[in-house]
């Protein structure tokens, strides 16, 4: 199996998530200006500040020659995982619901979070017990998620609403606490926290992150079966 | 400032050439102005005299300094890079090697806090990545004035006292500006310190040190060589911005008024991380292709220190034409380019048959590349605007012939520094207990979480120990050992005693990167003053340095290289002299990295080594309002080294639990900060041992503890508050399984001191009948611990 991390002009944690992506199984990147997804069975937008964050947050490089052939892929039911910048990319992108806005604090924050798991059995947290806490850093100043009050209904009662903040966690103001979405074909899941960063106890405080990269494995390895 | 201009700029209209008075105004002397007519032979045109006056200002020239700093140790087994290029290196093994420095963006910061503190961030990171490093990791020294409130002393000329907004305002600024560049261009910012004191009120620091990566071979030098090679300009547009900002702000002293700041705010720098991530994944792609024959970032005064600098290296001369440079706004004169700050700009020297491929590399990269002009061999620095000469200097004259001055230190025969202003309620017949919660919530100790937090201090995913976790910060390399970096300078205590205020920075970084188990392997350091011209800063800066030398040899940590700061004064006085220092050290297993908090109920706690505690400038006294002792102790070097071993190999061999080095506040302060970090209480009872440690020969407080100064003798008085309040270097609190800790006893001198257990931090004096002398429960000290968080709602 192989993950696909794209690449941006000013992606800053693209690295950190091919390194945690290759304990799991392989994984390469993917430059924004090519078109070719090189076989990824699963792609990542990674964290970071693509294209200095002008305009709006990700709403650059979703427009990029790579994105485009994401969007395609995802229309077919690849997974596609999107992280804080990823985030907001797969927002603008319109692949995900919902979008994201300043913190309240109007700061950036860096904090060790919990997460509550929402949904298990999912694509990205069948690794996961239905309610365990994961705990996972995050980094950033533009995390609040928003979406109205219907769409977070509908959401809801479909099971898009993946990943909470613990109570006492959500430091950004994100309604309903969310930290993760994923959209109605569950193929699609952004959050922002970084698990990439939290797949080592030396340098993450956890290894909690690596478990949504094993969904995503088991996910891929169970639909290869499946189609045997 | 004013620059004349002219629209008929050449070296031959006489009638447009400026004159002495100009000299004057962009910060030459006359005397330096008669030279440069020697050195050129004829009266300098507006470029020519635009480039002498930056080149030759105290920033770029290092005037007053340079001979002083020719005094320190450079070299060392582990150097690989000393004092000179653009960074220092040490060697780390597994073939790479360490990139650090530390340099200043003071007086751009006070102007404009956020754009000067994140510029300051960005010139950084370029010196690490000029040599060829990746940076991997960033950490911030900052002073400003109290942020409540200003000293009741503080009222020369009538001026208002300060109410600590604009030191609020500043603080907010830099340390938003801090974190807007690092987290953007994705480097974290893993360490740092930020002190309150009353002199840094009109002239606040912004110190920034950076470290970076490199295979050994990757490493590049500045040096221009090989005439008829071509000189590239890569990376940002050119502007107006900057025009004569860091080298001329940087040699002359600010207003006292901060309204007339508002008009320098055009001279500060504006700084656009993401083109620097782009112009550093450019230069390092460009130096593994082996493309490049020399690279240097712009820095202060632009183009004009680079070229000229790249070509001092190299005994070479350079041809550069203006008109190859690509500008952001049109009608730019010559002296404009030469001079501009505009940031993210990179120079350097390529033979003529890769020119095509590196302008490729730069098209690829999305950043400006052209072709400015060639090394040639005439050893003259030639400016032209469209193949019209408009400047002609020769590089010996602009970069090594400046004049060096000799400093004439004298002593202050009285107190320079008006007493801090003493913190209502408090006095020495507080109890323990009221003195420990207001050290613990002053400005200078409380926990910087709400500064910290504002970083990513994790991302490149090498950090082991991110802040508050440990005395040092720990970044992993590649085979499983790590690198430890400390940056400290308390210059409340170097302004007490210059020479010896300095050893104990250097020995408190020494012992921070020991705290984690690292040993260091060199030092960068950043000399902050006030004006060199005056007897009493040049006595404050001799000694420093003189502090800096004997503690660096003592340690066998050379300097590999570092930034001089001076003029950092203004009509209410100086700043307390500032030798910021920047320690790298090496540890061999990087998963033993020590902590600072305690951990396992039951674990013994010790006091490792022999400090001489004293009140003497130190964070009580200064609560106090207490003026600045005239000298500190005498520091017994030898052992303080001795327990930074002891400490270390036990950390290394992972026996023990947590050590935290004992600094600001003293030996309450740091047992209450275990307690913190490890969430857990301690149970610590002072005995006959510690007293006889702290002071041997002097009778031991006997009897009331439970209030200090009440119907007791006042040597007996202060021996209370000496012992759990003094400061100094050279003592650990460690913790861990009681055998462990009592086998460090073995070699250095060690007290045991009590249990770590249960959610309070009670201290008591062994064979007490009066009961405990201080229990703070673990919220009531993290309540008083959280103090600086009011300062960000």
């Amino acid at each position: 199996m192989k993950f696909g991390i794209l690449r941006f002009p000013g992606s800053c944690d693209e690295v950190d998530a091919l390194n945690a992506a290759s304990r799991v199984a392989d994984a390469e990147l993917i430059w924004h200006g090519d078109r070719d997804l090189k076989g990824a069975d699963a792609i990542v937008v990674p964290g970071g500040f693509s294209y200095g964050d002008y305009l709006r947050a990700g709403a650059i490089a979703r427009f990029s020659p790579a994105m485009e052939s994401v969007i395609a892929f995802a229309n077919d039911g690849g997974l596609v995982l999107g992280i804080c910048n990823g985030f907001q990319v797969l927002c603008e992108a319109r692949l995900l619901p919902g979008a994201l806005l300043r913190s309240v604090s109007l700061r950036f924050t860096f904090r060790q979070v919990e997460l509550e798991v929402l949904q298990s059995g999912g694509s990205f947290t069948r690794a996961c017990a239905l309610g365990e806490h994961l705990s996972i850093p995050a980094k950033h100043s533009w995390g609040r998620y928003y979406a109205d009050a219907d769409t977070l209904a509908a959401m809801d009662s479909s099971g898009q609403l993946v990943l909470r903040y613990a109570p006492g966690h959500n430091f950004n103001g994100s309604l309903h606490d969310i930290a993760g979405v994923c959209n109605e074909a569950g193929n699609v899941f952004g959050m922002m926290p970084h698990p990439e960063h939290a797949v080592d106890e030396l340098t993450g405080g956890s290894a909690d992150g690596l478990r949504i990269f094993e969904s995503m494995r088991l996910t891929v390895e169970g639909a290869a079966v499946a189609a045997v | 400032m004013v620059i004349p201009s002219s629209k008929d700029d050449t070296h031959t209209d006489a009638s447009a050439s400026p004159t002495v008075e100009d000299a004057l105004a962009l910060g030459l002397t006359r005397t330096e102005y008669e030279l440069v007519c020697q050195k050129q032979t004829r009266p300098p045109n507006q470029v020519e005299l635009a480039m002498y006056s930056l080149l030759w200002s105290e920033h770029c020239a290092y005037k007053h300094s340079k001979k002083l700093l020719r005094t320190l140790p450079t070299e060392g087994e582990h150097v690989v890079m000393g004092p000179g290029e653009n960074a220092g290196a040490v060697d780390v093994g597994g073939g790479l090697v360490c990139a650090f420095k530390v340099e200043s963006h003071n007086h751009p910061s006070a102007v404009e806090p956020f754009q000067g503190a994140a510029t300051g961030v960005g010139g950084i990171l370029r010196d690490i990545f000029a040599i060829g490093a990746r940076p991997i990791a960033v950490l911030d020294s900052l002073r400003f004035g109290e942020p409540g409130g200003a000293p009741a002393a503080d009222s020369t000329a009538g001026a208002a006292a300060p109410t600590g907004t604009r030191s609020r305002y500043l603080l907010d600024g830099a340390v938003s500006g801090i974190g807007h560049y690092g987290n953007s261009i994705g480097v974290p910012t893993v360490g740092g310190e930020v002190y309150f004191e009353a002199p840094y009120e009109h002239n606040c620091l912004v110190n920034a040190m950076a470290l970076g990566l490199a295979p050994r071979e990757r490493l590049v030098r500045s040096a221009a060589a090989g005439p008829g090679n071509l000189l590239i300009l890569f990376g940002a547009s050119t502007g107006r911005d900057g025009i004569g900002g860091a080298s001329v702000l940087a040699s002359a002293e600010l207003g006292a008024d901060g309204d007339r700041d508002v008009d320098k705010r055009p001279t500060v720098q504006v700084g656009d991380p993401f083109e620097e991530k782009k112009l550093l994944e450019c230069s390092l792609e460009l130096l593994e292709r082996g493309l490049l024959v020399s690279l240097q970032d712009l820095g202060a005064a632009g183009l004009t220190s680079s070229a000229s600098e790249m070509a001092s290296k190299g005994g070479v001369g350079i041809d550069l034409d203006v008109a190859g440079v690509p500008l952001r706004e049109p009608d730019l004169e010559p002296f404009e380019v030469m001079v501009s700050e505009s940031q993210e700009r990179m120079l350097c020297v390529v033979e003529p048959a890769d020119e095509q491929a590196v302008l490729e590399l730069c098209a690829k990269w999305e950043v400006n590349g052209s072709v400015i002009g060639t090394v040639t061999d005439t050893g003259r620095m030639r400016v032209l605007r469209d193949g019209e000469l408009v400047g002609d200097m020769p590089v010996a004259a602009l970069v090594d012939d400046c004049p060096l001055y000799d400093l004439q230190p004298q002593k202050p025969s009285a107190p320079i520094y008006a007493a801090p202003r003493a913190t209502a309620g408090l006095t020495l017949a507080s109890t323990p207990r009221e003195i420990l919660l207001a050290i613990l919530s002053s400005a200078n100790i409380s926990s910087r979480r709400p500064l910290f937090e504002q970083y990513d201090s994790i991302v490149q995913s090498r950090t082991v120990r991110r802040p508050e976790q440990a005395d040092a910060a720990v970044l992993a390399l590649p085979d499983g050992s790590a690198l430890a970096v400390s940056i400290d300078c308390n210059g409340r205590r170097v302004a007490a005693d210059p020479y010896t205020g300095t050893v104990e920075a250097v020995l408190e970084c020494a012992a921070n990167l020991a705290c984690v188990g690292a040993a260091p392997l060199g030092t960068t350091n950043n000399l902050n003053f006030g004006n060199p011209e005056k007897p009493h800063i040049a006595w404050q800066l001799s000694e420093s340095v003189r502090g800096l030398g004997d503690a660096c040899r003592a340690l066998e940590a050379p300097i590999v290289g570092g930034n001089v700061s001076l003029y950092n004064e203004g009509a209410t006085g100086p700043i307390y002299p500032t030798p910021v220092i920047g320690m790298v050290g090496r540890l061999p297993a990087a998963r033993r990295a020590g902590r600072l908090g305690f951990a396992r109920p039951g674990d013994e706690i010790a006091l490792v080594g022999a400090p001489r505690p004293s009140l003497a400038a130190s964070e009580l006294a200064k609560l106090l309002g207490q003026p600045l002792p005239d000298g500190l102790p005498a520091i017994d070097v030898a052992a303080a080294l001795a327990t930074h071993a002891a400490v270390r190999d036990a950390v290394r061999a992972g026996t023990l639990s947590s050590a935290h080095d004992i600094a600001e506040g003293g030996l309450a302060v740091a047992l209450a900060e275990c307690c913190l970090a490890g969430a857990i209480g301690a149970q610590v009872e002072l005995s006959e041992a510690l007293w006889e440690a702290f002071a041997p020969g002097e009778p031991s407080a006997p009897g009331e503890p439970s209030a200090i100064g009440t119907a007791l003798a006042p040597p007996a008085t202060t021996a209370l508050a000496t012992a759990l309040f003094g400061e100094a270097p050279g003592g650990f609190v460690v913790s861990g399984e009681t055998g462990a800790v009592r086998a460090l006893g073995e070699h250095v001198p060690l007290v045991p001191l009590g249990r770590v257990g249960d959610d309070v931090l009670s201290i008591v004096e062994a064979g007490a009948t009066a009961g405990t002398m201080l229990t703070l429960t673990l919220d009531e000290l993290a309540a008083a611990h959280a103090s600086l968080a009011q300062l960000f709602v």
